[in-house]
C-alpha cells in the first residue's frame, strides 16, 4: 500500500507521503513518527527521500497509573483530550499543557512543549521519568533522566530525530478543585505588559496574554493579560465543570476575511468587548488552557495557501525594551499578524533542543502570503541580533544559516544524534531544511 | 471498534472480558481498560482464537467464571481483504469465509446456548453493510457477512420471546486499521463515534444498527439499485 497522499502540519503546507496508522508500535517499520500533527510547520512531516511516517494515534493505551502517586505510563500516542476525560474528573491533570489538547504524548516529549506555568515548573520533559524507545538499530531500550540520560536529553525537545518514542512514564498531578481562578486585566501598551507579566510570576503559576499586533504609536502592544491557579475547594462549585460544545470551521476560508481593515475590527471589538479593567473570577479549565480547541479545525480559517506559527523567546539578557523593539520590526512591515500571545519563560532546559530560556516567549500566526519568507527572515535576522532563538514545533520558514546561529546548542545535539542514528535514519523534512538530512 | 466499544463499557462501569488471539497484545488492552475503568469494574483477558471453533466453548466458561456472569456477548473481530487478494489467493479467501461466517456463527451457537441457560441476554454481532446487497468491491467478503447478518436475524426471530436479544451491528465505512490505505469514501465514520451508536443499539435491543446511521439510508439506495445498475457500478 504505497499510496502517497497529502500530509501537513497544522499550517497547512502538504508535502506527499505515505502515512500508517499501525494498532500498535514495536513493529512499525524504522521512519518518523508523529502524533496529531499540531506542529505548525514541517516538523512532522516526511523527508522527500524517505516518504513514509508513521501516525501513533492508534496506540493510544494506558499501561499503568498509579492512584496513590500518579505515575501515568500510556503509549505514545495517548492524547491529552483523552487524559484530560480520564484524570480530570478524577482530580489529576497534567504538569505541563500546551494551548491544545489535540496533542500526543509522543508530540508532547519530542517537542518539550511548555505552557502558561513555564515560569515555575519549566517543560514538559522535566516531568518525564521515563520513555521506551525504539532507536536506529532496532533496539527497544528505556531511557529517562538517570538512564541513557543523553539519548533522553537529545530525544525531548529533539522532534523525534533520535528515535521513535513508544511509551511516556511522567507524574499527572493532584489539583485541588477543577476549576481555575483566573484574574484577567486590560494592559494598555507592550511596555506595561511585559512589567504587569514579570510582576505577576512570582504570585501566580500561571501567566498567559495577548496583544493587538496592529495597533501603533501609544497603544502598540496593548492587550490583555490573565493570570490563573487551581481554584481550592471552597471557592469552586462541587460540579464537573462542562465541556462546550465544539463548532467545526465549516470552510477553507477566502481571502478577504484576512484583509486588515477586517482584522482590525475584529481586533477592536475583543479589546472593547473587555469593559472592566480588571475580571476575577471561576473558569473551566478547557476554556482557561484550550480556547482554541472549541473551533474544530480554525486552521482553515487560514484560506487555501495556510499559516505558520512564528515563535521565538527573547532572553532576559537581551534588556528592556526587547518587546517593543520586536513590535516595531513587525509592525514597520504592515503588521502581518491578528494576535500575538506573550509568555513569561523560566531557566533554560538541560535538554538540547528545548526551545524555553529565562526571558518571554512571543508567538504569532503568519497567513503565507509571497513575503513570508521575507517576513521570517527578518524576523529572525532582528532575533539574532537579541540573542534570542525560535520554536522548532512552529517553524517551516528558517534558514539553515539562521538557525545555527540561533542555537549554539546544535553541534551537542547533532553529536548525540549521530551517534544512536549514523545514517539518519529517521528525518524529517524540517530536519533535512534545517540540519541538511 | 472492539476496543472503543470495551472502554465505553468500563467507563460506565461494566466489567469486561477481553478475547482474542495474542495474549500479550490483550493484557495490555486489559490494563488499559483497568485504568480507565470506573471504581470496582473487573477486566479480565481470556485468549480466543477464531480459526479454533473447539475452543470456543472453554473461553467463553474462562470468561464468565472471570467476570462471576456474563449478560452480554459483543463479537467485534473479523478478517477482511480486497476482492482482488481474495480472487488471487484462494486459502486467504477460505479463512475470511471461515472466519468471517462459518466460525463466528459456531461462536455465537455456543454464546447463544451461555446466555439462554441464564434465562435473558444479549448477543450483539458485528456484520457489514457488505451484507446487504453483493457489489463488486466485496464479493466474498459480502457474501461471508451476508450469511451472518441472516443467521443473525434468524436467532432474532426465534429467540427474543426466550429473552435472548440479538443485534446485528452493521458499520458503513470506519476509518479502523481495518480499511487502512483504502480510500475514504463519503461518510465515513470513526470508531469512538460508532461504539456509542453500538452501546445505545444494545440497550435498547434494536435488533438492526448501522452506524454511522446515515449508512442505513446509504444501503436502503443501494438495495434499490436495479442490476443493471449494479453491473456497472464500481462501487
Ligand atoms: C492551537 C495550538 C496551541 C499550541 N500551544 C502550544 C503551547 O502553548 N506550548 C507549546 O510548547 N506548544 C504548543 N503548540 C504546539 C504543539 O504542542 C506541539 O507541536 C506538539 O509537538 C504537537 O504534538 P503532536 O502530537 O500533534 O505532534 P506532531 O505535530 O505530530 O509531531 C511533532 C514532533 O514530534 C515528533 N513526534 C511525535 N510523536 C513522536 C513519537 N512517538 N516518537 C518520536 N517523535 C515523535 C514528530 O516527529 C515531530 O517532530 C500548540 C499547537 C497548537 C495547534
Ligand atoms: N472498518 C470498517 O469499515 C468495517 C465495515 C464493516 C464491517 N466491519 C466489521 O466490523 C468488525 C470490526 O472491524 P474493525 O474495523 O474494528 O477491524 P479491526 O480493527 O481489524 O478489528 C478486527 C479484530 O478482529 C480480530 N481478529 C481477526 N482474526 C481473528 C481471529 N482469528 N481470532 C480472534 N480475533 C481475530 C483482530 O485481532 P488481531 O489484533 O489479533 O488481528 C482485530 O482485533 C469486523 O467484523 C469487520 O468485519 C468493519
Amino acid at each position: 500500500m504505497t499510496q502517497r497522499n497529502p500530509i501537513s502540519g497544522w499550517g497547512r503546507q502538504f508535502v506527499e507521503g505515505e502515512e500508517l496508522q499501525p494498532e500498535t508500535l514495536e513493529g512499525a517499520p524504522a521512519v518518523l513518527f508523529r502524533g496529531l500533527g499540531r506542529s505548525y510547520g514541517d516538523s512532522s512531516l516526511p523527508a522527500a527521500s524517505s516518504p513514509t511516517v508513521v501516525t501513533t494515534t492508534r496506540a493510544n493505551r494506558i499501561i499503568a497509573f498509579d492512584p496513590a502517586t500518579g505515575v501515568l505510563r500510556a503509549e505514545s500516542g495517548f492524547s491529552l483530550a483523552d487524559m484530560n476525560r480520564t484524570f480530570l474528573p478524577r482530580g489529576w491533570f497534567t504538569p505541563v499543557t500546551p494551548g491544545t489538547a489535540y496533542v500526543t504524548l509522543g508530540g508532547m516529549v519530542a517537542a518539550d512543549v511548555h505552557g502558561k506555568n513555564h515560569h515555575v515548573d519549566g517543560c514538559f520533559g522535566s516531568h518525564v521519568r521515563r520513555l521506551k524507545m525504539r532507536v536506529a538499530d532496532g533496539r527497544i531500550l528505556e531511557c529517562g533522566p538517570d538512564l541513557e540520560r543523553e539519548l533522553f536529553l537529545a530525544t525531548v525537545g529533539g522532534m523525534g530525530l533520535t528515535g521513535q518514542i513508544l511509551e511516556v512514564e511522567f507524574g499527572l498531578r493532584r489539583i485541588p478543585t477543577p476549576w481555575i481562578w483566573q484574574e484577567s486585566e486590560k494592559v494598555s501598551d507592550i511596555d506595561e505588559y511585559i512589567a504587569k507579566l514579570k510582576e505577576a510570576a512570582p504570585r501566580w503559576p500561571m501567566t498567559v496574554g495577548w496583544i493587538d499586533c496592529l495597533a501603533k504609536g501609544a497603544n502598540m502592544g496593548r492587550g490583555f493579560l490573565m493570570k490563573g491557579r487551581w481554584a481550592q475547594a471552597h471557592e469552586a462549585p462541587a460540579r464537573f465543570p462542562r465541556e462546550l460544545p465544539h463548532f467545526t470551521f465549516p470552510f477553507t476560508a477566502p481571502e478577504v476575511m484576512l484583509s486588515q481593515p477586517a482584522v482590525k475590527a475584529f481586533n477592536f471589538a475583543l479589546y472593547a468587548s473587555h469593559f472592566q479593567k480588571k475580571k476575577v473570577g471561576l473558569v473551566d479549565p478547557f476554556r482557561f488552557f484550550y480556547p482554541l480547541d472549541l473551533i474544530h479545525d480554525w486552521n482553515r480559517m487560514y484560506g487555501k495557501r495556510g499559516f505558520t506559527q512564528y515563535q521565538c523567546v527573547l532572553p532576559d539578557s537581551a534588556g528592556q525594551g526587547a518587546a517593543r523593539r520586536f513590535l516595531e520590526v513587525l509592525t514597520k512591515r504592515g503588521g502581518a499578524s491578528f494576535l500575538c500571545v506573550i509568555k513569561d519563560c523560566g531557566p533554560e532546559s538541560p535538554a538540547y533542543l528545548s526551545f524555553p530560556r529565562s526571558g518571554i516567549s512571543i508567538a504569532l500566526d503568519i497567513a503565507v502570503r509571497n513575503d513570508t519568507q521575507e517576513l521570517v527572515d527578518a524576523l529572525n535576522e532582528h532575533v539574532l541580533g537579541e540573542g534570542g532563538r525560535i520554536y522548532l514545533a512552529k517553524d517551516h520558514f528558517t534558514r539553515p544559516e539562521h538557525f545555527r546561529a540561533m542555537e549554539t546548542r546544535l553541534p551537542a545535539f547533532q553529536a548525540v544524534r549521530d551517534r544512536w542514528d549514523p545514517h539518519h535514519t529517521f528525518k524529517s523534512a524540517q530536519s533535512v531544511r534545517l540540519f541538511g538530512d | 471498534m472492539g476496543r472503543s466499544l470495551a472502554r465505553k463499557f468500563v467507563e460506565r462501569g461494566d466489567s469486561v472480558a477481553v478475547l482474542g488471539r495474542d495474549l500479550e497484545e490483550l493484557q495490555k488492552s486489559q490494563a488499559d481498560l483497568q485504568a480507565r475503568g470506573s471504581p470496582g469494574v473487573r477486566v479480565v483477558s481470556v485468549k480466543c482464537d477464531l480459526e479454533a471453533p473447539e475452543t470456543f466453548r472453554a473461553s467463553l466458561e474462562q470468561a464468565e467464571q472471570g467476570l462471576e456472569g456474563l449478560d452480554t456477548v459483543v463479537v467485534t473481530a473479523g478478517l477482511f481483504a480486497t476482492q482482488e487478494k481474495l480472487e488471487q489467493d484462494p486459502a486467504l479467501a477460505h479463512k475470511v469465509l471461515t472466519v468471517d461466517f462459518a466460525n463466528t456463527v459456531v461462536f455465537c451457537e455456543e454464546a447463544r446456548k451461555k446466555l439462554l441457560l441464564h434465562g435473558k441476554g444479549t448477543l450483539c454481532v458485528f456484520s457489514s453493510v457488505a451484507g446487504d446487497r453483493a457489489r463488486k468491491p466485496v464479493v466474498l467478503y459480502g457474501a461471508a457477512k451476508a450469511g451472518l447478518s441472516a443467521y443473525l436475524e434468524g436467532l432474532d426471530h426465534k429467540y427474543r420471546a426466550q429473552g435472548l436479544t440479538t443485534i446485528c451491528v452493521k458499520p458503513g465505512f470506519v476509518k479502523t486499521a481495518m480499511t487502512a490505505g483504502l480510500p475514504v469514501p463519503p461518510f465515513a465514520g470513526d470508531p469512538d463515534e460508532v461504539a456509542q451508536i453500538v452501546i445505545e443499539g444494545i440497550d435498547a435491543g434494536t435488533p438492526v444498527v448501522y452506524a454511522p446511521r446515515i449508512w442505513q439510508a446509504v444501503m436502503t439506495a443501494i438495495k434499490a439499485m436495479p442490476r443493471f445498475v449494479m453491473r456497472r457500478a464500481k462501487f
